[in-house]
């Protein structure tokens, strides 16, 4: 479904990813792991055209994605949440979601503002809340929710774990779980390895911008030294 | 107090139309972070339009049905501006984008010219609105009540559409995170090209609408744009209700200040102005900008470097073929030398806090033309020597400029920008309406030199020595650790902090040397024409240099000069055309989208790529 | 050995939000002591409150027994604290040796200067800092054109050329490759056993907080969970629930 070949990114000058490669199948749930700085929202970014891969192919479901602008990449059917959330925080939840909104998409599950409510039972009670009075957690849901709304077919989850409440994290864990049931196809990038064992069917590691393991958590903790080496364990 | 109230009702019925330019212009650069120098013109276009298809459509229904014909239009003229003048520039560096606005102002001037004609309109008036009626026994205009009804409907359809409709959410939405929306799936693109109609036909209704009430002329455009500016920074840059309220504000008060001051009228809003930005940076219900949020863009910089072997030769090279000038030269030419001289100085002093210190200042002829007022009113009030006058033009702007620059280093960015166009409309209206001292718009004349500068070859050396002296002086700073402070400020101020250099306190006195040299210009300005104008201060004053600056090329150190002798020599040649305008701001577009690096910065990039293909082929 | 630097009940709140919670730690004269935590601990926002970027809500901060709670950071910077970035923030107009000469015209109180040209002045001074981080091959080079961890490392000359006290340097090894991180904290750590400066660091890579930290502090949520040697860090029941991992958090949940 996604493909990423041989991309390299930039950061102004730092060189972030160097030569990435690797592909996610249609209903997998991927964890993209590596510590603070090793390149995972940067990998996102480039998917999305966000931060632009200066060579390399990223491919989607078989079109070519390198250079299209970000609202192409959305319109296509992937939908990205961000790890620092960015949600819009003068605009209540209501709006929040309509912003997201797109028109159904086949072959990718279709979101209603009353089924989100139902996945995420703390939004529907803080519907007309602005988002800037909401809590860390209760942003992220927000967030998540807003992607759905363009009823992606790929998600792109970057450290959804990341500063918020452990019982949320708990939470999240069980509603990406509800994604991948409903059909969804899921990269979510992470430093927690229990969350991303939970919820996930595969781990890939990088470390530098670098590939440094590709395959399941059985293959992953067959060794160890790989574990130590690129998390930060 | 029927007169006081029937006061207060003119002044709404004045908001009406404000209010719609400004909340054009508020939208505009919410969304699009595009400070629009030609929403004046919109709204110029709105009333020539209107008189047009009032002319065409007769009765009630012509009247209204021409009004909002006219908003059509000039939303749709809007539009065709935002996708071929404003798209190709959004990339590049913060700010540049004003100048394409600036050519879009020159361009509509002298289209209106052509089609309507260098006439004042009379607006016609409001079918079964002609008359008045009698509130407490005043009479106040029909049409002026209607005013005051619509303003508050247009402002609630607005209200609905930017909080109830999807569109205003999306545009909520981008202004405070452009990127993301873009992310969610929203083409930004039409987005910002929907804005901008609106925006436009906004302006374009305010024109028509206030066509019974003043008519159609060429002056309109820049007679607004003051007042709009004023507007929306105390509303708030981007707030709605904010515009809404200081249009009432600035309308109401301005009655007043007719009826009761009549000389303060000009000075009263830029004082209200410049209170409220004291009081709250942002304005009445705007926000504060986020540090780096909209950050430059564009290829990173390379170091200066004082010029080497090669070009210190072409300079002196210059120098000296200027110096020889005067014995080939007739006195036309030395006059047009002198005049370019003089910008280029005054464009130097803008170059010098705009490159190296990153302050865009809008009101810069402020202290050109207060050094010209500061040496011409002490020749005409006190008999003072040229020469002691002369030397009062640096010093006097350099004080103006601490005033100012007290106030205004506060701020950054655009607020620095706008409260800085402020200070320089204060000071204009002062020179315009305080008549005792500046005669107003009589101009002080009869500033001659003294006698042995009275001819033009002395006073071109003069103009020469004075010129090219606060040139290199600038240029010298900009070399010297000061300079290098400014500019580490602008590069990053935090580092900046971080390492003890107090980046504020740079700021302001780089603010007031640039001040007092733009003074120094002005001072040499007014003796060689001998007199001097209000207009050396108004905000086309301000454009003018600034679009030089960025002409010529901010990020080089030559910029301002090149620029300067480049709008001046093609202003010479073009002024003799009967539409020059037109002509100057299609080129001053077209540099714009073909040179975003400036003239002097894509010539060097140009040489930088020629050498390096004559190496490769050298290997 | 005594403290360099004190900090007393430091607390932080955005809106009611409390980023910083009570914080109280020091550091000693020749320390190399690192700030660890999750994202979101509120490292930053500590750091910001050192040196004045931010006004701490309440709590007092020290230096060398002064008192310097909420001073600009110019002023912070005068009584010898440095800074190093998280995202590096040098003078991209300016050559390397120009970024260092800038900060030596700081520290010799020349801002105001016109008469001199600014490039050669302190040029050898400048020189021999980029010397002590390994860059004088670079200096002539425009700043914009350095290579990530090479950035790194001129930032650290810049703080360097004020002859700090007290070094703080905020994630100084994020987004550079894994050699170029133990070179730099090496480099750091000579610095401190050469010239008697104490660093206070965050931090990321486990790695490079083991092999260099005298000391480790864990911050958590704004509170401070644990401060000592490398050992009792690590083996913290605490901090390895919250922070180092081996939870059972998700045991849970993999069942559900």
């Amino acid at each position: 479904m996604l493909e990423l070949q041989n991309i390299h990114s930039y950061y102004g000058k730092a060189h972030i990813l160097d030569d990435l490669s690797f592909n996610i199948a249609k209903g997998e749930v991927v964890a993209l792991l590596g510590r603070n700085g090793a390149g995972k929202s940067t990998t996102m970014k480039s998917v999305m055209q966000l931060v632009p891969p200066r060579s390399g192919k990223v491919q989607f479901m078989g079109r070519e994605l390198t250079g299209l602008p970000a609202f192409r990449v959305a319109k296509m059917g992937i939908g990205y949440v961000p790890e620092d959330r960015r949600i819009f925080t003068d605009l209540t939840v209501l709006e929040n979601l309509e912003v997201g909104r797109q028109p159904a998409r086949d072959g990718a599950p279709t979101w209603t503002v009353e089924q989100l409510f139902g996945i995420f039972p703390n939004l529907a009670e803080r519907r007309m809340n602005r988002g800037k009075q909401m809590s860390g957690g209760e942003q992220q849901m927000l967030t998540i929710a807003r992607t759905l709304m363009g009823n992606p077919a790929l998600l792109l989850l970057d450290e959804p774990s990341e500063g918020i409440a452990p019982v949320i994290v708990e939470q999240m864990a069980h509603t990406i779980m509800r994604l991948k049931a409903e059909g969804l196809t899921v990269m979510i990038s992470e430093q927690n390895l229990h969350f991303a064992r939970a919820v996930t069917d595969r781990a890939i590691i990088i470390e530098s911008g670098q590939k440094k393991f590709d395959g399941t958590f059985q293959q992953l903790e067959a060794h160890p030294e790989i574990r130590d080496a690129y998390l930060a364990v | 107090m029927a007169f006081f109230l029937a006061q207060i009702l003119t002044g709404l019925a004045n908001a009406a139309a404000l209010f719609l330019v400004a909340s054009g212009l508020s939208l505009i650069f919410g969304v699009t972070r595009i400070v629009n120098f030609a929403h004046g013109s919109f709204y110029m276009l709105g009333a020539f339009v209107g008189v047009t298809l009032m002319d065409i459509l007769p009765g009630h229904v012509g009247f209204w049905g021409a009004i909002l014909l006219t908003g059509l239009a000039v939303g749709l003229i809007g539009a065709f501006v935002e996708i071929v003048v404003l798209r190709p520039v959004y990339r590049a560096p913060e700010l540049f984008q004003l100048v394409a606005t600036f050519g879009v102002i020159l361009v509509i001037q002298d289209l209106a010219l052509m089609i309507w004609g260098a006439e004042d309109r009379l607006g016609p008036r409001a079918p079964g609105l002609r008359g008045v009626w009698r509130i407490f026994g005043e009479p106040v205009p029909k049409y002026d009540i209607v005013l005051i009804a619509i303003t508050p409907v247009i402002l609630f359809a607005l209200w609905y559409l930017i909080t109830r409709t999807r569109m205003g959410t999306l545009v909520r939405a981008a202004t405070q995170d452009r990127e993301m929306v873009g992310a969610l799936g929203v083409n930004q693109a039409w987005l910002f090209t929907g804005v901008f109609a609106l925006g436009s036909a906004l302006a374009g209704l305010g024109g028509a609408l206030q066509l019974p009430k003043g008519g159609a002329d060429l002056l309109m455009d820049f007679n607004i744009i003051g007042s709009v500016f004023v507007v929306v920074v105390i509303g708030g840059m981007g707030s709605l209700p904010g515009a809404f309220i200081a249009a009432v504000i600035i309308s109401v008060l301005n009655v007043f200040g007719v009826a009761y001051l009549p000389q303060s009228t000009l000075v009263l809003m830029y004082v209200v102005m410049a209170v409220v930005l004291i009081v709250r940076p942002y304005g009445l219900l705007g926000r504060e900008e986020v540090a780096g949020e909209h950050g430059q863009v564009g290829a990173p910089e390379r170091p200066i470097r004082p010029y080497g072997a090669r070009g210190r030769m072409v300079v002196i090279a210059l120098l000296a073929a200027l110096a020889l000038l005067p014995l080939v030269a007739d006195k036309f030419i030395l006059t047009l030398m002198i005049d370019v001289i003089v910008f280029a100085l005054f464009a130097a002093s803008l170059h010098f806090i705009l490159g190296s210190g990153g302050l865009v200042s809008f009101g810069h002829a402020a202290f050109f033309g207060g050094g010209a007022y500061a040496a011409a009113l002490l020749v005409f009030h006190t008999d003072t020597p040229m020469e002691l006058a002369f030397i009062a033009a640096p010093f006097a702007a350099g004080l103006l400029a601490l005033g100012i620059g007290w106030f205004c280093i506060r701020l950054s960015g655009v607020y620095f920008a706008m409260l800085t166009l402020a200070f320089s409309q204060l000071v204009w209206s002062l020179a315009f309406q305080w008549r005792s001292v500046t005669r107003g718009d009589d101009g002080l004349v009869n500033i001659w030199p003294a006698d042995w500068l009275n001819a033009t070859a002395p006073f071109y050396y003069f103009t020469l020595a004075m010129g090219v002296g606060g040139i290199l002086f600038l240029r010298h700073i900009i070399h010297a650790p000061f300079g290098y402070a400014l500019r580490a400020g602008r590069d990053s101020p935090r580092q900046a902090e971080a390492m003890g250099i107090n980046v504020k306190r740079v700021q302001f006195a780089a603010f007031a040397v640039a001040g007092a040299m733009a003074g120094l210009a002005g001072g040499i300005f007014v003796f060689s024409k001998g007199s001097v104008f209000p207009t050396e201060l108004e905000i086309a004053a301000s454009f003018d240099v600034l679009i030089v600056v960025f002409l010529g090329g901010v990020k080089t150190l030559a910029g301002g000069v090149v620029g300067a002798a480049f709008l001046t020599g093609v202003e010479d040649w073009l002024t003799r055309l009967e539409y020059w305008r037109l002509i100057l701001g299609l080129l001053i577009i077209a540099v714009v989208i073909i040179a975003p690096e400036g003239i002097v910065g894509s010539l060097r990039t140009l040489w930088v790529r020629i050498r390096h293909i004559e190496e490769e082929e050298a290997k | 050995m005594t403290e360099i630097l004190r900090v007393e009940n430091l607390k932080k709140s955005y809106n009611g939000f409390l980023a910083v919670n009570g914080v109280s730690f020091s550091v000693q004269k020749g320390e190399l002591k690192a700030l660890i935590g999750p994202n979101g601990a509120g490292k930053s926002t500590c750091f910001n409150m050192l040196m004045g970027q931010l006004k701490p809500t309440a709590g007092e901060v020290f230096l060398d027994g002064e008192r310097i709670t909420g001073m600009a950071p110019r002023k912070v910077w005068r009584r010898g604290v440095g800074r190093t970035f998280q995202i590096t923030g040098t003078y991209q107009s300016m050559s390397v040796v120009e970024n260092v000469q800038m900060a030596l015209i700081s520290h010799h109180h020349r801002t105001f200067a016109i008469l001199p040209r600014a490039w050669r002045l302190y040029r050898d001074e400048a020189m021999g800092f980029l010397d002590t981080v390994g860059m004088t091959d670079q200096a002539d080079r425009p700043c914009s054109v350095l290579a990530y961890g090479d950035l790194k490392k001129l930032e650290l000359a810049i703080a360097l050329a004020h002859r700090p006290r007290l070094l703080l340097m905020d994630e100084p090894t994020a987004g550079m490759a894994p050699s170029a991180r133990i070179d730099l904290m090496q480099l750091t750590a000579d610095i401190v056993r050469d010239q008697g400066v104490s660093v206070l660091f965050t931090e990321h890579d486990m790695d490079v907080v083991f092999a260099h930290a005298h000391h480790i502090m864990v911050l958590n949520r704004g509170e401070l969970i644990a401060d000592g040697n490398a050992e009792q860090v690590r083996n913290n029941p605490h901090v390895q629930e919250v922070y180092l991992g081996g939870g059972t958090l998700f045991k849970e949940a993999s069942h559900a």
